[in-house]
């Protein structure tokens, strides 16, 4: 086991890249320390899946190097690296057994049968097949079959990183959050550096210590799932977590105060000079709907989600979600919304700007 | 429920069977009707009933012939497909050299068969033949005319340059078709180029190489064209399979009756191998389908 290093990493799927929009993944410099649970989260085709291949080997960088603790290993095989990945649609051995497909990563290494036979057997124990291990493979369900290949990927106990892309795509929902359990706990037993790939961000969130969120070939965010939430640092990244996603308006920062289309608003805190395209970003659940202070509002439409409803409204020339907590009356009054000062974000050209001064609003 | 009887349907499938009668039922009966008649000429037959059979069954000039076909399909079966499959383990996957590399592997399935016989006929000479001329002049007594090995050698080594690119041809498209998360998964799990081979690529290749093998055991057990046009037969009957033993019969000697009942046997073999093979292949195919349903 050891740290993962990427230096200067980037990739191109064409041979002679040109410009910037011929790499599926950006340069990059990042660290996967060792016995982390990281979620690495993004839309299809942000380069989530390229990321993992170079980790394992399967895909060569087109520059850049991975560092297994100090050692280079860019140009080792796969087989060197000792890494498990598990990928999105299942791969079995049809001819084999699911003991034999359980038992072969290990076979590979020469380990001795006892050895073997325990740990397949608890492996599956882990995975819930121990009814099924003489059975060949050809045949049962797909999330059966994903699952000896999750098996197959737990099985080595001495793997430098296990790597997940994906995986519960064709797992039935409730298994999915039997697996996902599971797979913590195995993290906390073994202590594996594990990365799990989704654009599933509840996945992500229940999953890992630390969420990487990918946006167009770059690593925009690395944090807790809580930073994530509260500070993106990024405005995809605002966006892509959460329920709806945070709301964004065009605006003009002076000081402390932001300047919304016949409107202002008091932030949390003061900023210099910004330039480029200034937004400020503010979630949903830190909009309050009011009966004077702050914006006109005019809602549009009420949801009821269960836990919290959800109003579509307009304010400012643009569209805005509230969370309101089950409860609240939303009367005719409210004509209003506020935000909570220190919880409204500045971004310039999508990326967030740190405050010069932090003041607290009165 | 009662069921509508309408046998208007008859007339439609009418087309189908007056085209298979006569190209098939009809030419086959007249064999039938050889098979159980003699003649001395002028068109007057006579029943013999079941006595061209006794023969023929008895004959061991057919028994000859038949050892010789076993041991041809034989050979050319343990040659073709493990050779097939080699190669097509080693064309390339795709880009430029592939299409060249899949033209070339088709161009001797194009050839005529009588023109396949006379390459290797004229390739194989000691006088003019590159081959042949080339063995001679580096010492190997080599002549296919005289030797039954050469003549044997020569005939294989034929058929499995006409033949072993549809066995490739067969094999490269289910490699094709294998999907490149099996090859990363093996790769992660640390497999070797054998068990890569043994445990991904032969079991998905499974099903095109049954074809291939049924292919290939039909056609060579039926061989004709190209043996007989590079040596007859001979030396002596040491190349005479069952299709050139059948037509010296009927065609040299006239011997219609006899002919016309191995005929018959013959076909019955072949389509009595081929679905014996064809229903061990799809029972086992069932059976293991059965066992990965079960609980």
């Amino acid at each position: 086991m050891a740290r993962i290093t990427l230096k200067n990493l980037a990739h191109s799927y064409s041979a002679n890249p040109k410009s910037d929009s011929d790499f599926a993944l950006k340069e990059m410099d990042h660290v996967w320390d060792d016995g982390g649970a990281y979620a690495l989260l993004g839309s299809s085709g942000c380069g989530k899946s390229t990321l993992l291949n170079i980790i394992s080997g399967l895909l060569r960088p087109s520059q850049g190097r991975v560092l297994f603790g100090d050692t280079d290993m860019t140009d080792a095989a796969t087989a060197q690296r000792n890494i498990a990945q598990v990928f999105q649609f299942p791969v079995v051995y049809d001819t084999m057994t699911v003991r034999d497909n359980l038992a072969f990563p290990l076979r590979n290494r020469g380990m001795d049968a006892k050895y073997i036979a325990d740990r397949v057997a608890q492996i599956a124990r882990m995975i819930g097949m121990e009814e099924t291990l003489n059975r060949k493979a050809q045949g049962l369900t797909a999330d059966a079959k994903q699952k000896i290949s999750l098996g197959r990927g737990m099985v080595r106990e001495d793997v430098n990183a296990i790597l997940f892309d994906e995986p519960l795509t064709v797992i039935d929902p409730h298994m999915k959050w039997e697996l996902r359990t599971q797979l913590k706990q195995l993290h906390r037993q073994f202590g594996h550096t594990m990365i799990y790939v989704t654009h599933d961000q509840t996945e992500a969130l229940t999953f890992a210590d630390k969420v990487v969120v990918m946006y167009d070939g770059r690593v925009v965010q690395m944090g807790t799932p809580q930073e994530l939430f509260e500070t993106p640092a990024h405005t995809f990244v605002g966006y892509f977590i959460g329920s709806p996603g945070m709301n964004l308006f065009d605006a003009k920062i002076e000081g402390n105060r932001a300047h919304l289309q016949g409107a202002s608003v008091q932030l949390g805190a003061a900023y210099g000079p910004i330039t480029g395209r200034t937004q400020i970003g503010i979630r949903p659940e830190f909009a309050v709907l009011t009966k004077g202070e702050g914006l006109p509002v005019s809602i549009r439409r009420v949801e009821d989600v269960g836990r919290h409803r959800l109003v579509r409204a307009e304010a400012a020339g643009q569209p805005l979600n509230i969370v309101v907590p089950e409860g609240l009356p939303i009367g005719a009054d409210m004509t209003h919304v506020s935000f909570v000062a220190d919880k409204i974000n500045v971004y310039a050209d999508d990326w967030r700007v740190s405050a010069t001064s932090v003041e607290r609003a009165a | 429920m009662e069921k509508t009887v309408n046998n208007k349907a008859w007339f439609l499938v009418l087309p189908v069977l007056v085209v298979v009668a006569f190209s098939a039922v009809i030419p086959l009966m007249t064999v039938v009707n050889y098979a159980m008649n003699d003649t001395f000429g002028n068109n007057q037959f006579f029943w013999v009933g079941l006595e061209w059979f006794e023969e023929m069954v008895t004959s061991s000039r057919l028994h000859d012939a038949l050892g010789r076909q076993i041991l041809f399909t034989a050979i050319i079966l343990s040659i073709q497909v493990p050779l097939g499959i080699f190669v097509a383990l080693n064309m390339p996957k795709k880009g430029f050299w592939a299409s060249v590399v899949l033209v070339l592997m088709a161009l001797p399935l194009l050839i005529p068969f009588n023109v396949v016989g006379t390459i290797w006929q004229i390739f194989g000479r000691v006088d003019i033949g590159l081959l042949g001329h080339t063995l001679a002049a580096l010492g190997f007594d080599y002549n296919y005319t005289n030797d039954p090995l050469d003549a044997w050698i020569t005939v294989i080594v034929m058929d499995v340059w006409h033949w072993t690119s549809l066995v490739a041809l067969l094999a490269y498209a289910g490699l094709q078709s294998i999907p490149q998360a099996y090859y990363q998964a093996a790769k992660i799990d640390q497999a070797s180029r054998w068990a890569v081979f043994r445990y991904i690529e032969l079991p998905k290749m499974k099903g095109v190489l049954l074809i291939a093998v049924l292919l290939r055991f039909m056609d060579s057990f039926m061989i004709y064209t190209e043996p007989f046009v590079v040596t007859g037969g001979g030396p002596g009957n040491s190349t005479t399979f069952l299709s050139i033993d059948l037509v010296k019969m009927a065609v040299g000697q006239f011997d219609l009756g006899p002919a016309a009942a191995f005929s018959l046997m013959y076909f019955l073999v072949i389509l009595l191998v081929s679905w014996v093979f064809y229903t061990v292949m799809t029972s086992l195919d069932r059976a293991e389908a059965q066992q990965g349903e079960s609980h």
